[in-house]
């Protein structure tokens, strides 16, 4: 297997954007990481396209043929990949696998996703998609309820009083938006930067105990990177961001997963995967962009993914720990409470915010000394869970 | 055991399983492989149609197709045999936010409530939902 390395990063600003289409968002992210990657269009051999609800939003399946003619790249095998909202970090995973295998040398990734412009009903609705289509949508479970029934079972079993959990939850989100509110390219950049605690608990309630402030936005945006064999990677730019390790797992309903949905066992099998394949532990990771969909479900992440203790993540928050300046930096870029959840989008967006960290360009929230990063995408009820850890060295 | 026979069964007020001949184990709702061992030697069972409530939560914004019954409140409850499923706890809003946390634990039966189908949804015709019916109130 060879060593595989990511040449150039794009995306979009995550936000509204009724006036641009999938193929649109798609594109402008892709000519960004085009534009850096020091090659011509002929040198990608292949296209991994995530997206979740095209069909839902926008009308429009059978999207990843439309995005590689967009780009000028008629004729290649173009794929897309849906694992809901792990859509694109799924398609970097398996285009990963195929340079490493030698089967590619050059292919570009990405994902696009417009859930802002497509009303909250819908968008919810579409969301929901990712339960369990006969026997959890049934009762209406939304995604927020996902997560709200998280949190009540958190705090039960770990017992902390619920109003207490919900104030380091509240945490989470002032810390994201602290963040997000300084990333040129989040949704919120510029707004909700000096959030209180009392803002959170105190916004409109969406499913108990989540409020709106709990929530990640609904977003369209476009995400995109191109990749290449390592070798060739180190002859086109100079800072090849490397591949260390990835991995993926999977689960069934959340009434299957029981009382261990508050420890979300694929996570912890997917990283234990990329920590297993970058031989490392999560001592040596500088930071994490992590799939905070929801302020518990950065907190269940930082978990499974093995930083803290099972039940101790929300002290972590608390105490700092996942501050910027912190031991384990969470979602410096401001996550998706704080940048946005395009969801089709969101994984790649999340290589993006990782590699821009290591090559010393992330100016407006740098990571102190990062060396190594790693990114965590949860689809669904954590039916798809992608990790992936990334390093300025090569092994 | 179809999908379609779970949700019949509970409209006759019967919460139907499986009981897994190898492992001895139960699972529910019906799947085609033993939750806890893979095993297909499945036999169809009738549940005691009793558990405890694990979690929950009230939704006051809904998805398109369910928003005439919001706020609902979506629940987990473990059965007797051990399997989880979701569904709705019967009682008003109200009375849920007093309860909050202690709610957890309470002992429900359940039965099943039709409602609407809607566009998406695998059965065309009607949409039922497990219904928890908290006992020991009024």
């Amino acid at each position: 297997m060879r060593d595989v390395a990511v040449l150039g990063v794009g995306m979009t600003k995550f936000g509204k954007h009724p006036d641009k289409s999938l193929v649109d968002l798609f594109a402008e992210a892709f000519f960004e990481a085009f534009e850096e990657s020091n090659i011509e269009l002929k040198d990608i051999q292949a296209l991994y396209y995530g997206n979740f609800v095209g069909e839902m939003t926008d009308g429009s399946g059978n999207l990843s043929g439309f995005m590689a003619d967009e780009i000028g790249l008629r004729g290649i095998p173009a794929i897309r990949y849906e694992g809901a909202c792990a859509s694109s970090s799924v398609a970097f995973r398996e285009a990963v696998k195929a340079v490493s295998a030698d089967y590619y040398d050059i292919v570009a990734v990405g994902g696009s996703e417009r859930l802002y412009t497509a009303g909250t009903e819908i968008g919810t609705r579409a969301l929901a998609t990712a339960v369990d289509g006969v026997y959890e949508i049934a009762a209406g479970l939304t995604f927020p309820g996902v997560f709200a029934l998280a949190a009540r079972l958190y705090a039960k079993t770990y017992e902390i009083p619920l109003e207490e959990l919900r104030e380091m939850m509240a945490m989470v989100s002032v810390k994201n938006h602290k963040y997000g509110a300084i990333n040129p390219k989040a949704q919120f950049y510029g707004k909700l930067g000096d959030l209180k605690v009392e803002d959170v608990l105190n916004s409109r309630m969406i499913s108990s105990p989540l409020t709106l402030l709990d929530c990640c936005p609904m977003t369209d945006g476009g995400s995109a990177a191109i990749i290449a064999a390592a070798d060739i990677a180190e002859d086109l730019v100079d800072t090849p961001v490397y591949v260390r390790g990835t991995g993926q797992s999977s689960a069934g309903g959340l009434f299957r997963q029981k009382e261990d949905i508050i420890r979300a066992i694929p996570r912890k099998k997917a990283a234990e995967m990329a920590f297993k394949e970058a031989k490392m532990t999560p001592e040596d990771i500088d930071f994490v962009e992590i799939h905070d969909c929801f302020t518990i479900a950065e907190i269940i992440a930082t978990e499974a993914m093995g930083f803290f203790e099972y039940g101790q993540g929300c002290y972590a928050v608390r105490d700092g720990v996942t501050s910027i300046d912190g031991d384990l930096p969470v979602n410096p870029d401001g996550g998706l409470i704080g940048k946005g959840h395009p969801v089709g989008a969101t994984g790649v967006s999340q290589v993006y915010s990782v590699v821009k960290q290591l090559r010393g360009e992330f100016r407006e929230n740098p990571v102190k000394n990062a060396e190594t990063g790693m990114t965590d995408t949860l689809g669904g009820d954590f039916g798809t869970l992608v990790n992936m850890i990334l390093s300025i060295h090569r092994r | 055991m179809r999908f379609a026979d779970f949700f019949n069964a509970l409209l006759e007020g019967k919460v139907i399983g499986q009981k897994c001949l190898d492992c001895g184990s139960y699972t529910c709702p019906p799947k085609a492989t033993c939750d806890n061992c893979a095993s297909r030697n499945l036999e169809a069972v009738e549940l005691s149609g009793k558990g405890v409530v694990r979690t929950f939560t009230t939704t006051y914004v809904a998805p398109s197709g369910y928003t005439e019954e919001a706020p609902y409140t979506v629940a987990m409850v473990e059965l007797d045999e051990g399997p989880w499923i979701v569904g709705r706890i019967d009682l008003p809003n109200e009375e849920i936010e007093k309860l909050g946390q202690d709610l957890i634990g309470a002992r429900v039966s359940i039965y099943g409530k039709e409602f609407p189908t809607e566009p998406f949804y695998p059965d065309k015709k009607r949409r039922v939902v497990p219904m928890f019916k908290v006992e020991g109130l009024k």
